[in-house]
Parts: structure tokens; C-alpha cells; sequence
């Protein structure tokens, strides 16, 4: 054993990689995307790392390989699952024979999502077990447990760790070297393996006689405890454990339930808690789930309990936890009141707003605003999508319109098209996104006669999320170099109209192909094809000389954060500044040039 | 021995490698270390913070209100947008060269971090003030802010850590090629 100073995330890998894993599937997405690149830094060439082109790709990667014995890690954000919902659905009726972990990052905030979902309800509706880690320790330590569950009962099992336990650090004595699990291989048998009617009802009988049995192993598993006593008990998972710990320390005089597995719940347990308490305070992120399966035990067993959380007001509804909001919840319920002395805050000064922005040089803003111009004055709208570019919406560019989920602008604008087709309707989509779950939405648009223009913004990267390959960069995540897959091809496959690759950056060129296009019918795209400015170190940068008339033109049309004001002049800021040249472009004295850097 | 320091500043300042040599010198001493970063979207141009704990008595990755030893404010503002953090009388480190958010610069508000410094000299008994621009134009190199205040931070001796030790952590953990430059900008961080 070894200790080293790591993230929750790599604690996941590297708990993995001591189980044996055999195969590693996932597509990024913040909080989860380290699990997978941790594997695929340490791995030595035995274990089958991919990102997928998406979720749904990754869950059916990884029961074809759990189908054979061999142990399986999927990796997915929490929205993600809604992706990969179809294939887990209906492989929870069919089940493994390998051991397979989906590991599912909440986001409690959310910090960097959509949604405020709670794959621990997801699990119960799926009928899969769930683990819930409240330290990165502790996912090194029940990744592996839940492949032992997970093969002990022939299920998908779901590990679920919040961004706190993703993003956080500890040093962790872990395992210094890896063998992989070795498996049987594939056994045909179609009355298990093919889904049917009949074999769903049969195993459908079959989990919910199971999963009482999971709920009572899962009483005694070593992560569930039951800690102090009194009449006072709280009940607590995940992070939020680790907060209530925080304000009680070593105190015995509080009941304390820690839950890692909320489905199947662990019943027994649940009853010696309940023993001799007369009210819990539940606290938990996202949804009330153990409030409410503490609450249905307490009703099951006539309990003369009551239960307090978001049910009651006692406890927060939305957003993530911290230690000061639990400090908060506990003295409420305790009727505590033992403050610390604190500075005095009261007359703080009003503090400028960061709202995330493109990066100076980012060649999304000139996507945009070569859009922008070409539009100028008619009826458009711009349906935006998941990624670096959904930043497109700030002003001064303000050229996101909507934004759902993952590959929803191509199919939206077709929707907007259809009901308003006065109006030029654009879909702007990543090379990621793209690839994703873009490709169904122009076949769709195409088949059904929309008329519209589709942008992909390729950066050659998968931008936000730290920069992982997709299928258009020619490199996997195994490090082997592959075809690219062309982008322009597949559009001129399905039949788009007039597909057209510029450099957003010739601003000009990009205008111009913009209004060529929006004088055509039917489905167009252009592909603005300029590589993200973390992936190539720019050899240039710019400078505002004494010709500037200091109108601010530049500063008011594209909201570069290398664009600053200095005594009442623009400057430009020379550690930001990429060398783009988008500014000198707009400047209208031509007060910018540009200068190699040394 | 147990002790909390906050990092805060604007995405991109290098807040993250900074507290990760604080977290490798304080292990290296054999205390036990948790941090929290901020990861994902903030990281454009937003506020960010890493949390760092020392000691076995901290269960929460993140810092609880009021608890800080030490903040290391790499921008004016966000030093004050982190001092509820702050233990009454703890140390604030901070750089007084702002980052103006374009969203400043867009509505012409005049930021320049002026007021925020004036207010932490109100509130805070030990403070630090550190002139990032200057001293990086003498390291050569904007990035070398988050070594600069580190070196400031180490100097101001709430840290378990000497100097020497953060010059090994350097070493270990940032490529050679900027090792010149990093314990150039450590050296002007401890005279400050």
C-alpha cells in the first residue's frame, strides 16, 4: 500500500482498478470525468479505457462486458443518466454476471449543471442498488465493495458521489500495482440474455423479492452506522454527514444515522436508531430520501416518531449544503445556541459580479459574432447547447436564445422553425455535442423539411470539461491514433444542403458565409473550425496604439476579458490576450495590431 | 496541530497549484491534509477557492464559516468576498492588483480594488499586502502570482512550513524548465 494525496475522483479509479476492472466506459461530464482519465493515466495497456460517444454508448459498452464476467466501470454525470436511462432500465430486469458499477456524479448547487437530480431516487425507481461515499476514503474503499455487491447479487449497482466527494483531496493509502479480473467469457443462453415480456414479469417477481434481502445484508455493511444515543437522532449520507460530524465532533449525546446506501434501505438498522428516539432531523442534499424512508419505517412499525427535514422546513430544499447551513439545521433542532464570535461583516462593500465568460481569444466569440453581424437587423433565433459555448448568452454577445440539454438546440430550432418560419432559426452545437447527440437531430431535419442553419463550433476538443478526445480528433483515450471522423462528410451524408468550413476568425469570410447560407432553403450548415486556445499556445498578442479614439467599440461588441479599462483608457491585458485579432477586426481606426510574442 | 487556509481568487490565476505545494509540504511534515477545489464552469473567468485543512480534527472538506487561520486572496475583491471564512483573528494575504470581470468593464463601474483593500484594512489585524503587478514584471511572468503569494504566505509563518520546504515542493512538482522563475518569484513572495 501506498499513500498518496489524491482526488475523490482518482480514489474511484484507483478503487476500481484494485477490484480488477476490466473495462472502463464513460463520457465526460463535470463533477465525474477524472474517474475515467485516472484509469487511463495508470493503465497498463490491460484495461479497455474508452470515452464513449455518449452515455447510452457507455452503459451498453459495459453490459455487453459484464455479460461476459468481466468487471465493468461506467462514468457519467448525473444528467447523463438521463441518457443511458434506456439501456440501465431494462438491464436491471436482465442482469450480470460480471460485476458492473455505474457511477453516477451528483451535483448538488448545481455547480456545473442543468439539473438538481438525485440518482439515489433514480436507483430506487430502477429497483439497483446504491452507494452513497461521504469521503474520497471512503469511494476508494466502497467502489470495490460495490462490485462484490453487485456480482453477489447479479445487479448494476450505482455508485453516487456528490462534486464535494468528486473535487475533494485526502491522502489515501491505496493499492500500489493492479490485476485485472480474469473472466470466463461469454455463455450463450437467450433465456437470459434477451430481453422478452415474460422474462421482465418473472425477474421483475424475482427483485422485488431480492431487494428486501439486499436491504437486510445492507443493515450490517460496514459503511452503515448507527452512532451515539438519546432522544434526539439525526440521519445523515454522503457529504452531509461529514457537516453534521463537523458541528458534533466526538459528542455522544446525539443519536446519529449514517446512511451509504439509501435503496435497498437498510430497514434493521434503520429500526435500532429509531430505538428510543422521539424525533429525527434528516439532512441530506437534493431530494428528501431518507426523510422519507426513515418517516415510512417509523409509519411501519407505529413508531411514535417525528420526523423533521425539507418536508418540514427544518432543513434546506435546494441547492448544495455546508458545514455553516447543517451548523444551523442542528442547533435549531437541538435548540442550540453557541456561536462562535465572528468578524463583523454587516457593512461589506457591494463585491463585482464573475459570471463565467469565454476565455480572451476564444474563437466561440467569433462564431457568434460573425452570426451576430450577419443577422443584423432580421427576425433569427439561436438555440445554443451544452458546453464552453452555452457562454455565448452573456452580453455583450447575447447570441444563446435557449439551452436544454445535451444536443437539444439542432432539434429546438426545428421546433421554433416550424411554428415561426419567418424566422432564420440556428442550432449552434460542439464538435462534442455534436458527435454526442447531434448527428439524430439534423437527420430529423433534414427527413422532416426544416429549414435552418446548423453551426458546429469545432474546437477539436471537448472544451469544458477539461479537454477530452471525441471522435473528430483522431486520438482515443487508450492513446491510440485513429481516423477522424469527418464532420463535414456525415453532413453531407444525411443531405444538408450546403455544408461550408471557415475560420471564424477571418471574420469577414465568416460573415459572408453565413448570409450565403440564409438565402438557401432547407437545411444548411456551416462548420467554424478554429482550435480552443488551451490546446495551442498562442505566438501572438495585441496592443492598442495611440490612434485609439477610445470609443470602447471593442470592449461593447465582443466583451473580451483581455479588453480592460486603465484610467479611463482601453489597455489590452497582455497575460490574456491570444493574439486573435477579433478586436482589431472591430476596432473602426484600426487602432489594434497585432505582434508575435517572444 | 490543526489549521485552515483559503485560497480565493478569479479562474486561471493558479490558485489550484498553490494549494496543492501548501497541502504536499504540510503531508511531507506527516500531518493529514484534505482540500476542495473549485472544477468545471467557474474556472471561466469566475470566483474560485480551494480549501485546504491540516490536522485529523477537520470532517468537512470545505472550511466552515469563521474558521480560517489564513486566506490567501490572489484579487482584491475576492479576498473580501471570502472573509466570512475568515477566524476573527486570522491572517489575510492579499494581491492588490485587480481583476476587472468584463462585466465591470462593460457598465464602466471604475473597479480597481481600491475600496475592497481599504475595507480589509478595517477588518482584518494581520494583513498582508502584496503587489502582484510589480512583482511579477520582476519574475517576468504573470503566471508566477500564485509562488509570489505563496512565498508571502510561508513568511508570515502561520504555516507549518519553512521555506525550505516549499522549495522542495517546487521542485518536485513543477517541470524544470520554470523552476528559475518559481524560486525567483518564492524568494520576492518571503521578502514582501
Amino acid at each position: 500500500m501506498k499513500n498518496e494525496y489524491i482526488m475523490g475522483n482518482s480514489a474511484i479509479a484507483l478503487g476500481a482498478m484494485a477490484a480488477g476492472v476490466n473495462l472502463v466506459a464513460g463520457y465526460p461530464g463535470t463533477p465525474s470525468s477524472e474517474i475515467l482519465e485516472t484509469v487511463a493515466k495508470r493503465n497498463k495497456g490491460d484495461i479497455h479505457v474508452e470515452w464513449s460517444v455518449n452515455e447510452k454508448a457507455a452503459m451498453e459498452l459495459a453490459a455487453g462486458a459484464a455479460y461476459t464476467g468481466a468487471r465493468a466501470l461506467v462514468t457519467m454525470k448525473q444528467v447523463g443518466l438521463n441518457v443511458a436511462a434506456d439501456p440501465l432500465m431494462s438491464l436491471a430486469y436482465v442482469g450480470v454476471k460480471g460485476g458492473m458499477v455505474v457511477v453516477v456524479a451528483d451535483d448538488p448547487g448545481p455547480i456545473s449543471s442543468q439539473t438538481e437530480q438525485d440518482t439515489r431516487q433514480f436507483a430506487e425507481f430502477a429497483k439497483i442498488p446504491v452507494f452513497d461515499p461521504s469521503s474520497p476514503e471512503e469511494a476508494y474503499e466502497m467502489v470495490q465493495d460495490a462490485f462484490k455487491y453487485s456480482e453477489k447479487y447479479k445487479t448494476p449497482v450505482f455508485l453516487r458521489p456528490t462534486t464535494r466527494i468528486c473535487h475533494a483531496y485526502a491522502n489515501i493509502e491505496v493499492e500500489e500495482d493492479y490485476k485485472v479480473n480474469e473472466y470466463e467469457g461469454f455463455v450463450k443462453d437467450s433465456s437470459k440474455w434477451v430481453i422478452f415480456p415474460r422474462l421482465s414479469f418473472n425477474n421483475h417477481n424475482m427483485i422485488e423479492k431480492r431487494n428486501p434481502e439486499i436491504g437486510k445484508d445492507f443493515s450490517t455493511y460496514r459503511f452503515n452506522k448507527v452512532e451515539g444515543s438519546g432522544t434526539k437522532g439525526i440521519i445523515a449520507s454522503g457529504v452531509s454527514y461529514q457537516y453534521v460530524k463537523e458541528y458534533l465532533g466526538d459528542r455522544k449525546d446525539v443519536k446519529l444515522f449514517k446512511v451509504a446506501t439509501s435503496y435497498p434501505f437498510p430497514e434493521d438498522l434503520a429500526l435500532e436508531f429509531l430505538n428510543g428516539v422521539d424525533e429525527v432531523l434528516a439532512i441530506e442534499e437534493l431530494s428528501a430520501v431518507l426523510e422519507k424512508e426513515i418517516t415510512y419505517v417509523a409509519g411501519k412499525y407505529n413508531l411514535n416518531v417525528k420526523v423533521r427535514g425539507k418536508f418540514t422546513d427544518d432543513s434546506v430544499k435546494a441547492g448544495e449544503n455546508s458545514a455553516a447551513i447543517v451548523e444551523e439545521e442542528i442547533k435549531r433542532f437541538l435548540n442550540e445556541d453557541n456561536s462562535d464570535e465572528k468578524i463583523d461583516l454587516s457593512d461589506m462593500p457591494n463585491l463585482p459580479v464573475r459570471p463565467s465568460v469565454l476565455c480572451a481569444g476564444c474563437p466561440h466569440r467569433a462564431s457568434f459574432y460573425a452570426v451576430k453581424q450577419a443577422m443584423k437587423g432580421k427576425k433569427a433565433y439561436f438555440c445554443g447547447d451544452i458546453g464552453c459555448y452555452t457562454l455565448g448568452n452573456a452580453m455583450p454577445l447575447d447570441m444563446v436564445d435557449t439551452c436544454l440539454c445535451m444536443g437539444a438546440g439542432i432539434t429546438m430550432a426545428q421546433g421554433l422553425y416550424h411554428m415561426e418560419n419567418d424566422a432564420q432559426c440556428f442550432a449552434f452545437v460542439g464538435d462534442s455535442t455534436f458527435f454526442a447527440s447531434g448527428i439524430t437531430g439534423v437527420v430529423n431535419a433534414v427527413y422532416n423539411e426544416a429549414d435552418m442553419i446548423l453551426c458546429v463550433l469545432d474546437n477539436s476538443t471537448t472544451a469544458m470539461t477539461g479537454h477530452q478526445p471525441h471522435p473528430g480528433t483522431g486520438r482515443t483515450m487508450m492513446g491510440d491514433i485513429v481516423e477522424k471522423i469527418d464532420i463535414v462528410k456525415i453532413l453531407e451524408g444525411i443531405g444538408v444542403k450546403k455544408v461550408i468550413v471557415t475560420d471564424p476568425l477571418n471574420l469577414h469570410e465568416a460573415v459572408e458565409a453565413v448570409k450565403e447560407l440564409s438565402e438557401i432553403k432547407g437545411v444548411k450548415a456551416i462548420v467554424f473550425k478554429s482550435p480552443c486556445i488551451a490546446i495551442v499556445k498562442a505566438d501572438k498578442k495585441c496592443k492598442v496604439s495611440d490612434k485609439c479614439i477610445n470609443c470602447k467599440k471593442c470592449i461593447t461588441e465582443l466583451g473580451c476579458p483581455a479588453l480592460i479599462i486603465e484610467e479611463g483608457k482601453v489597455k489590452i491585458d497582455e497575460s490574456l490576450c491570444t493574439g486573435c485579432g477579433l478586436c482589431a477586426k472591430v476596432c473602426p481606426v484600426n487602432a489594434i495590431g497585432g505582434e508575435p510574442r517572444e | 496541530m490543526s489549521k485552515d487556509i483559503l485560497l480565493c481568487g478569479v479562474g486561471g490565476q493558479g490558485t489550484v497549484l498553490a494549494s496543492k505545494l501548501i497541502a504536499s509540504a504540510e503531508m511531507s511534515k506527516g500531518h493529514k491534509v484534505r482540500s476542495a477545489e473549485t472544477i468545471g464552469m467557474a474556472q471561466r473567468g469566475g470566483s474560485v477557492t480551494s480549501h485546504v485543512r491540516v490536522g485529523e480534527d477537520a470532517y468537512s472538506p470545505l472550511i466552515p464559516l469563521g474558521k480560517a487561520d489564513m486566506i490567501i486572496a490572489f484579487e482584491p475583491a475576492e479576498a473580501v468576498r471570502s472573509l466570512p471564512y475568515l477566524k476573527k483573528d486570522g491572517t489575510v494575504i492579499v494581491n492588490i492588483s485587480p481583476v476587472r470581470p468584463i462585466t465591470e468593464t462593460l457598465k464602466n463601474t471604475g473597479y480597481d480594488g481600491t475600496e475592497m483593500i481599504e475595507y480589509l484594512k478595517q477588518k482584518v489585524s494581520n494583513l498582508k499586502l502584496v503587489d502582484g503587478e510589480i512583482l511579477t514584471q520582476k519574475c517576468g511572468s504573470a503566471k508566477a502570482l500564485n509562488i509570489i503569494l505563496l512565498g508571502a504566505a510561508t513568511a508570515a509563518g502561520e504555516l507549518d512550513i519553512t521555506p525550505e520546504d516549499v522549495r522542495k515542493e517546487i521542485i518536485e512538482n513543477i517541470p524544470q524548465k520554470f523552476h528559475d522563475m518559481n524560486l525567483k518569484a518564492f524568494e520576492e513572495g518571503l521578502r514582501v
